[in-house]
């Protein structure tokens, strides 16, 4: 991967001046891809810090991780169980693999973060449902497509009723990883059953293209909303309120088409620049996954902090 | 090359002629033209929305009437020929699979773009596992160069596709394009190889013809030409132009003229003519689906239909980002 230009050093990350602020624990499985754009974005977190990053064998990104001053460990989800300190466990591998890690994690007592589609806990979008599922056990952060999309069906249905959801994402073809290429109806099914159970939506469908162009297109997304109600500026204004919420944890996400209405069908159309962490910038799709998952680790840490204090 | 005697016609009239009616075919109006064709000898029959199983949507265009109402008609009708379906992966799903195999369908065209096999191998494997015919179908080849083509043309072989095709979605190769890329991908395979093309250079039998001569043994034609852009390869005109060249098709040349005159000009909603956008298409190399919601995007932003598919060949969009011309129809809007 060639996106590392900038390695950064865990150091410049303790917090200025407070050295006293605590952060809680936390650990990745998984140290491909997703495991160390995370490893990168836990590192700028005031509210949590990464303990342990570990996999089933050696790897780059084992060995990225122990570079940057991690403890890593071969023994997977193990590792992770044997310590007390981590809160939060961030899991980066498969569905299969979530499957068997999920019950061992609860019985530990440790909060699971799934970034696969095995989907044991509720699903959660930051700016949407995180209030509602703070206290589950194991969160689920749908697909990246879900991330992008499930938002802005939100804002729409809280204004304007929707009837009906429909996305369409786009991906360049480089940041589409083996997963997503082998079982890639697990994101049209999943993302369309997060249109309806998180954004509202009565009915959702969801379509996803792959491009190749060279060089790599940003991650677009576009939402097709049947509303009962259909009141543009209410539509305008509630969506873009939620693409701040957005932005606050995904700065390259921003509106390339505002809400058009067309009869009762809504069409907004999005952008999603990664922040170029450790997958490139075009990877908008990846990033935005794994910010979701960083920002709602973050609001768990903040009610464990807040539970220590009180 | 020795030349193969025999050549399997696919007719799409039912599925990339969906796109000219857009996707407003009834029930009744797919018993005639499945018959009909069954009648004339055609062996195989491809029906679903344009873009596939479960392609209805707000992205390309709403059907009508429900796919599986029209695969059950169908299927109803045909007796000798076999019912075909196309799922672009990422679209449709297995589920949606699993209903066209359960209302009768035999044969699976799972299509993705010239770059992006390796999305179809869940499919592929399905359909295979549930006892069908498979087909991998590489979409918009013109842009890729023919060893790409050759590569992702061997991962379909090796999911277990039982035939591979080379599809000119864009109807934007010339002869020698197709002809290096459908025998390079001939050498390369034991499978047999397929070809689709689009008429909108006027070259859609030309190409057909050519694709023979490098070695391909199933080609796709719909009658009148009926199909997304300004169509395909007419099939009751290639039937008489493989007759005359001197291969079998199995095909009443006589039988599927009358299929084209008497049911399916009568439902079309124009002549399939080349105008000056379907042109566009060809040129640019944009996929001929786009041409309709084109028409619609130039109206809803006053723009002349040709700069936006020249912006989206620009932009090297791929079948599928219907969405996508409203995004270049918004932001040609505000220049």
């Amino acid at each position: 991967m060639s996106s590392c230009n900038h390695i950064l050093k865990p150091r410049e990350f303790i917090t200025k001046g407070d050295v006293s602020v605590k952060k809680i624990k936390v650990g990745i499985i998984g140290p491909g891809n997703i495991g160390s754009d995370l490893m990168y974005k836990i590192m700028r977190s005031q509210y949590i810090e990464l303990a342990m990053m570990t996999g089933v064998m050696e790897s780059e990104g084992m060995k990225r991780a122990r570079d940057l001053g991690f403890k890593t460990s071969i023994e997977g989800v193990n590792a992770i169980l044997a310590e007390d300190d981590i809160k939060i466990v961030f899991d980066a591998t498969g569905a299969q693999h979530h499957l068997k890690h999920a019950p061992l994690l609860k019985k530990a007592g440790k909060i699971a973060i799934d970034l696969t589609p095995a989907a044991v806990g509720p699903y959660v979008v930051p700016c949407v449902n995180i209030d509602k599922v703070k206290r589950e056990p194991n969160l689920n952060m749908i697909t990246c497509g879900g991330q992008a999309t499930v938002p802005i069906v939100y804002a729409i249905n809280r204004v304007a009723g929707a009837k009906y959801a429909e996305i369409v994402s786009c991906i360049s073809s480089k940041s589409a990883g083996p997963g997503t290429r082998q079982n890639i109806d697990e994101f049209t099914q999943t993302t369309a059953r997060a249109l309806e159970v998180v954004g509202g939506a009565q009915k959702g469908k969801a379509i996803i293209i792959l491009n190749p162009a060279d060089p790599p297109i940003m991650m677009t997304n576009t939402v097709y909303v049947q509303v009962e109600k259909p009141d543009i500026e209410a539509i305008t204004a509630s969506v873009n309120d939620i693409v701040k919420q957005i932005q606050v944890y995904v700065p390259g996400y921003k509106l390339r088409v505002p809400p058009i209405l067309d009869g009762d069908k809504v069409t907004v159309i999005t952008q999603v620049e990664g922040r170029g962490d450790f997958l490139p910038k075009y990877s908008g799709n990846l990033d935005i996954i794994t910010s979701a998952a960083v920002t709602t680790a973050e609001k768990l840490a903040q009610e464990l902090l807040a539970g220590e204090e009180a | 090359m020795s030349k193969a005697k025999f050549i399997n016609l696919v007719d799409t009239t039912l599925r990339d002629g969906s796109h000219a009616v857009s996707h407003q075919y009834t029930v009744e109006q797919v018993k005639a033209i499945a018959s009909g064709l069954d009648e004339a000898g055609v062996q195989y029959i491809e029906l679903s929305h344009g873009d596939g199983l479960a392609g209805s949507s707000y992205n390309y265009g709403w059907s009508a009437t429900s796919e599986e109402e029209l695969i059950k008609a169908a299927s109803s009708v045909i007796k000798k020929g076999k019912l075909v379906v196309l799922l672009i992966p990422g679209i449709g799903t297995i589920e949606d699979l699993k209903m066209a195999a359960d209302c009768g369908v035999k044969v699976v065209r799972v299509a993705t773009h010239v770059t992006e096999a390796d999305i179809s191998e869940q499919h592929i494997g399905m359909a295979k596992k549930i006892g069908m015919m498979a087909i991998g179908f590489l979409m918009m080849t013109h842009m890729a160069l023919p060893e790409k083509v050759v590569e992702q043309a061997k991962l379909l072989e090796s999911y277990g596709a039982d035939c591979v095709y080379i599809a000119d979605s864009a109807g934007a190769l010339l002869p020698e394009g197709v002809s290096e890329r459908v025998s390079a991908v001939v050498e390369a395979l034991k499978v047999p190889v397929g070809f689709h093309a689009h008429n909108n250079l006027t070259l859609a039998t030309a190409n057909s013809l050519v694709a023979i001569e490098a070695g391909a043994t199933f080609i796709d034609g719909t009658c009148r030409g009926l199909g997304a852009g300004a169509g395909n390869t007419q099939i009751e005109v290639l039937t008489g132009v493989l007759e005359k060249k001197g291969y079998e098709t199995g095909v009443d040349f006589y039988k599927i003229m009358d299929v084209a005159e008497d049911i399916v000009e009568p439902i079309m909603n124009r002549p399939q003519v080349v105008r000056n956008a379907s042109m566009m298409l060809g040129y640019s190399g944009v996929y001929s689906s786009f041409l309709l919601h084109t028409y619609r995007a130039a109206e809803r932003f006053n723009l002349d239909p040709r700069k936006i598919l020249v912006e989206l060949g620009r932009r090297r969009m791929v079948g599928g980002q219907e969405d996508m011309i409203v995004d270049v129809a918004y932001q040609l809007s505000r220049k």
